[in-house]
This record gives C-alpha cells, sequence and structure tokens, in this order.
C-alpha cells in the first residue's frame, strides 16, 4: 500500500532536495575559487534518489553511500559544513583531513562510510543486517552502487549472501547511464539491473529516479520487507548523471541530447511542479524554505571557511583503536 | 593440566570467548554442519546454534565484508578462511576496508580473520602458501602467528578480544603435531610480546610459527658440536617485539632470520634492516637469511621439500655463520 506523506514530511522531502542542490552548487564554487582539494563528484540530477531512499529509513537503520550520495548524508542530519570542510581537506571534518568528500560516516547517525572501489559497501550493509539478525533487532541496511559498481565482485556477492542468509538489505542500484567515460551498455549486456534480482531470489523494484515520490515508496516498502524478515530488495533507479564524472570532466562522449531530454526531468522542479498542482507548497512556503537554506548554506561555508587545515602531526595519530 | 593439541587449544580458545561474549560469532564456508575443513569448530554449531555458526556461500569478500558491518554494529565476528591461500578473494574487503576504518573516520574494527596456512603437507601452490607479509604490510591490521598450543590458545583470545582487526594464522602442519599441557584458567597471551623459546649465547634464530619447531630442532643438532642456538619466537609479526629481537641479537652477536615464506619482501628483510639500524655495533658477522626460494610453493614432495627451509638448512647456516 502507498503511504501517504503530510505535508510538513513533503517540505522536509522538497528542503532535503533543495539542501542537497545547494551544496552541490556550493562546492562547485568553491572549486572554481580553487578551495576544494581534489574534485568534485556532482549528485545533480540524482538527488530525488539520495533524498527519497534516505528519508524513507528510521533512526535505527543504516546507510552507506557513494560519492554521489550526499543527500542521503545530509538527510542522516550531517551539516552541511561537514561536507565543505571534507572538500577542503579541514580540520574540523568529520575526518579531520585524513579522507576526502564524502568518505565519512558516524555509528550514531547510522552512516558508513565508502571507500573508493565500488560495490564494497554491499557486504557490509549486509553485516548491518546480519548483525541485526543475530540480536534480534529491527534495523535495515540500505546501500547504493551505481550501473558500474554492478559488475563488480562484492556486488554480486553481498547480493547473494545476503539472500541466503535473507538479510534486511536494500540496494539502490543508481542507473545514470555512466560509469566515468563508460556507457551502461559496455558495462553490461542486460541494462536492466534489476532483472539481476530475480537471478538472485530476492524482490526487484525498478523506479524512476527522478521521482522522489516513486523512490520514497519503493524504499519503503523494501523497508517493510524486511522487517518481516522477507530477506533483501534491489532497487534499480533510473536517471542520468547530469554532469562529468567529477568537475574536470566535461563529458563530451554524452550526446547533448541526452543531457536535454533529463533537464526537462529534473527530479527537483518536477517535485515542485506537483507540490504547487496539489497545493502542497505555496510560494510563501517555498521562500521561507528557501531563506532557510540561505541561511544554513551561509553560515556553512564561513564555519568551514575559517575552519585551518589540520597540523601536520596529525597524519602520525594511531591506526590501532 | 589436560593436553591438548595445537588445533584443540584453538578450538577450546574459541569456544570459551563464545561462552564469554554473546557478541562474537564465527562465520564461514562448511564452519557449522561440518565443523570446518579442519574439524577447528567442530562442535560449535550444537552448542552456540545457527545464528552464531554460520555457514556461508562461497564468498570470501561478502563475508569479509559483513564481518566489517557486524562489527561495526558492535559484534565481535571470527572469521574462518578455509585456507589462508583464499585471503585473497576477500583481499580489498581486509586491506581496503577494515584496516583503514579506524584511522579514516575512527570506529574500531574488531574482527578475527584465520586459517590454516603454510606447506608440508603437500598442499601444492593454492593450500600451502605463508602469505603474512600481505598484512604485516598494510597499517591497522595485526598479524599474529602462533607457535606453540599454548600460545595458540592464548593467542586467539588475545585476539578475540582485541579492538582491531587481526589475521591469525594457524599453521596446518602443526594442528595435529603439537601439543601442550594447557591450564584451566582464563589466560590470554598478549599480542606485541615474544617468547625466548630457547636461550642460547653464540647464534640467535629469530622466527615464528611452524618455523619455531625448525629452529628448535637445529638448535638440538648444533649444541652437539658446541654451537648455542637462542631460538626467539615472536609470536606477531604486527606489531613485533622489536625490544626483544635487539635484545636477543645483542646478546648473541650474530643472527639468523628464518621464516618459511619466500625471500624477497619477506619479514627477515624488515628485521635485517632494524638490526642494521640499531644493533649494527653489535654484529659479529653478517645478517642471514634462511627462508623458502621467491616460487609458488610447488605440490611434490621431493619439490616441496627442497623448497621449504628444515633444520639441515638452518644448521648448515649457523655453521657457517659460527666460523666468523
Amino acid at each position: 500500500m502507498a503511504s501517504k506523506l503530510t505535508r510538513s514530511q513533503h517540505h522536509d522531502l522538497y528542503y532535503y532536495l533543495r539542501l542537497n542542490r545547494r551544496v552541490d552548487e556550493q562546492l562547485t564554487n568553491l572549486y572554481r575559487q580553487g578551495k576544494v582539494v581534489g574534485g568534485v563528484y556532482s549528485s545533480l540530477g540524482q538527488e530525488a534518489i539520495s533524498v527519497g531512499t534516505a528519508y524513507a529509513l528510521g533512526p535505527d537503520d543504516f546507510l552507506g553511500g557513494m560519492i554521489r550520495n550526499v543527500g542521503a548524508m545530509l538527510v542522516r542530519g550531517f551539516p552541511p559544513r561537514d561536507v565543505f570542510m571534507q572538500y577542503m581537506a579541514r580540520r574540523d571534518g568529520p575526518t579531520g583531513g585524513r579522507d576526502a568528500n564524502t568518505h565519512f560516516g558516524d555509528i550514531k547517525r547510522g552512516v558508513l562510510s565508502p571507500i573508493s572501489m565500488l560495490g564494497e559497501l554491499v557486504p557490509l550493509l549486509a553485516g548491518v543486517g546480519l548483525a541485526a539478525k543475530i540480536r534480534k533487532e529491527k534495523r535495515v541496511g540500505l546501500t547504493y552502487v551505481g550501473d558500474g559498481a554492478t559488475s563488480t565482485t562484492p556486488f554480486h556477492e553481498g547480493l547473494n549472501f545476503a539472500a541466503v542468509l535473507k538479510l534486511p538489505l536494500i540496494v539502490i542500484a543508481e542507473n545514470n547511464g555512466w560509469a566515468y567515460s563508460t556507457p551502461v551498455e559496455h558495462q553490461m549486456a542486460n541494462t536492466n539491473i534489476v532483472d539481476r534480482a530475480q537471478a538472485y531470489g530476492i524482490a526487484g523494484v525498478a523506479v524512476d529516479g527522478n521521482n522522489v515520490l516513486e523512490v520514497y515508496e519503493a524504499t519503503r516498502q523494501a523497508r517493510q520487507r524486511a522487517y518481516k524478515g522477507e530477506g533483501p530488495t534491489l532497487i534499480e533507479a533510473r536517471t542520468m548523471r547530469m554532469k562529468g564524472h567529477a568537475e574536470h570532466d566535461d563529458a563530451r562522449y554524452v550526446p547533448k541530447e541526452v543531457i536535454e531530454k533529463w533537464r526537462a526531468r529534473d527530479p527537483i522542479a518536477t517535485y515542485e511542479t506537483f507540490l504547487t498542482a496539489k497545493k502542497l507548497m505555496t510560494a510563501e512556503e517555498k521562500s521561507a524554505i528557501e531563506a532557510r537554506l540561505d541561511k544554513v548554506i551561509r553560515e556553512d561555508v564561513e564555519f568551514a571557511e575559517a575552519s585551518p587545515l589540520p597540523a601536520p602531526e596529525e597524519a602520525a595519530r594511531p591506526v590501532w583503536a | 593440566m589436560p593436553v591438548l593439541t595445537h588445533l584443540e587449544a584453538i578450538r577450546q580458545g574459541i569456544w570459551e570467548e563464545m561462552e564469554r561474549d554473546p557478541s562474537v560469532f564465527l562465520i564461514g564456508e562448511d564452519i557449522g554442519v561440518y565443523g570446518g575443513a579442519f574439524k577447528v569448530t567442530q562442535g560449535m554449531l550444537e552448542k552456540f546454534g545457527a545464528d552464531r555458526v554460520i555457514d556461508t556461500p562461497i564468498s570470501e569478500s561478502a563475508i569479509v565484508g559483513a564481518a566489517v558491518g557486524a562489527a561495526l554494529m558492535g559484534m565481535r565476528p571470527v572469521v574462518e578462511m578455509q585456507f589462508m591461500d583464499f585471503i585473497a578473494c576477500g583481499f580489498d574487503q581486509i586491506v581496503n576496508m577494515a584496516a583503514k576504518i579506524h584511522y579514516r573516520w575512527g570506529p574500531a574494527v574488531p574482527i578475527v580473520i584465520r586459517g590454516p596456512s603454510g606447506a608440508g603437507v603437500h598442499g601444492g601452490p593454492y593450500h600451502s602458501q605463508s602469505n603474512e607479509m600481505w598484512f604485516v604490510h598494510t597499517p591497522g591490521l595485526k598479524v599474529v602467528v602462533p607457535a606453540t598450543a599454548y600460545d595458540a590458545k592464548g593467542l586467539i583470545k588475545a585476539s578475540i578480544r582485541d579492538n582491531n582487526p587481526v589475521i591469525f594464522y594457524e599453521h596446518k602442519f602443526l594442528y595435529r603435531r603439537i601439543k601442550d599441557e594447557i591450564p584451566a584458567d582464563d589466560y590470554v597471551v598478549p599480542i606485541g610480546k615474544a617468547r625466548v623459546a630457547r636461550s642460547g649465547t653464540d647464534i640467535s634464530v629469530i622466527t615464528y610459527g611452524a618455523m619455531v619447531w625448525t629452529a628448535l630442532e637445529a638448535a638440538e643438532e648444533l649444541e652437539k658440536e658446541g654451537v648455542s642456538l637462542e631460538v626467539i619466537d615472536l609470536r606477531s609479526l604486527l606489531p613485533y617485539d622489536e625490544e626483544a629481537v635487539l635484545e636477543s641479537v645483542r646478546k648473541c652477536s650474530k643472527v639468523i632470520l628464518l621464516h618459511e615464506d619466500t625471500r624477497i619482501g619477506g619479514f627477515a628483510g624488515e628485521l635485517a634492516a632494524v638490526i642494521a639500524e640499531k644493533a649494527f655495533e653489535d654484529l659479529d658477522g653478517p645478517i642471514v637469511r634462511v627462508t623458502s626460494p621467491d616460487t609458488p610453493v610447488p605440490f611434490s614432495p621431493p619439490l616441496e621439500e627442497y623448497f621449504l627451509p628444515n633444520a639441515k638448512k638452518v644448521a648448515e647456516a649457523a655453521r657457517r655463520l659460527a666460523a666468523y
């Protein structure tokens, strides 16, 4: 059964979508000002997936994102300043400059840090589910892979493992068409990622990744199945990577008309149209949200820029707990 | 005191930790119903149940990754590799995930990955490797290599209680050949503390794992010739007991570094560097290595025998060194 979101839940979703977009835009600015160390990996056009999935989870659930899942981390309660400081390699960022970008986590917020090797969080979130199963706790683990990561060992092993052990796991396959410069048809012969669910003997759902409500609802139902002990779900969220792999990459290998087609389906603009048409958000409410965003972005950029680089000797901090 | 084999001592250590701490659980291939390829986990499924003794698909990457995930949730998983050779299939989860989590973003990752390693049983290239150096070269891990049954029990218990990822090498040649009297009390052997396996005065033989027994055999031989070997059992390689190594070198002034692992990039190279840096003036002869050659572990018995260090090779090296 589809759930009915309250007006304020719609406003939450809209807020986080916009926050995700604003953080993304701010990161691009900081990059152009030469303040970012390394690259910026944009989530432009994919915000509905991060936000819709994370919003469907409860406080006891866990997620682990990829490089473009900033939105999911914002929903879990990380302030934008943490993202800015990560990208600028600052002392007060969540990793104190020891790792970059979205490579951070917090057990208290139910967020596990990704690593650069793709698909490796699938077994980890399966392990979160395994611990929940052993201790008979209600908890689901959710993680993301791109179309590219579906070619990796941990994606296959992790999903099969979770399927066999019937673990409470949700894997979101963000099919954005491109893994760096490699199109999806060079990544797999069958480009319907969701078909693999059948092969693993688990539930599979394909959703419009640019529709936050569809993403939210599919995740909510997957979570219910997991809580009932019905095992993992694979959700294929179809979308488009609207920029290059990172800011340095102009993505000239992507046909212009494809970008244009998807730009017309921007997940935030379409949701805003929906909210307006259904009278779920007034112009005043929208301005109030935007004012909130202005404030948090301004304050957090200031905070992040004021944070120094880490003291060099911090490099030698203990590797053992 | 009851006499237990190396293997039984490990089993008892795991068993006691399972009884002591409900967050400890076992996960691996064929460890439940079958009790493990070498029967280390025999009887555990019956005693602790399928929730805590988990048979899995053949998926080392998923097994290690799930163990890491569970550890982040406060569990203490003990992973069995059916053979330590197969640990390569879970490599990324160990070296890029488990080893770096604490340094990168804070949480502890208390997991143990244990299993049979080493040659001498004609297992061929994929059931005989001593691949401990893959992990010694990865900051964030601990690497433990017991030689005696007493240590095997005390070190597996210490490893399970440790808050870090520990790679625990059990030598399959020792499993049923080595026995010890095992005290009934709940003892642990601390990780990072070496043991003087035999006290001597002329040449220090620094080694670990099954080669401790090889060194002791050579020491018996050399004693008849009036050469006194001291044998240092490192017990763990990461961290390792640098003080014990230097102390023995300073005492004997001559040193043989012995391991079953191959030569280039073996632990002997690291020890040689540290000895040269810190005990150069104490040396009365060259630092000598006795190791396997740089090849895969061959299968056929005469090939494997040629490949492996043995007491004869150690004794020959000791005689040459004694002449300095």
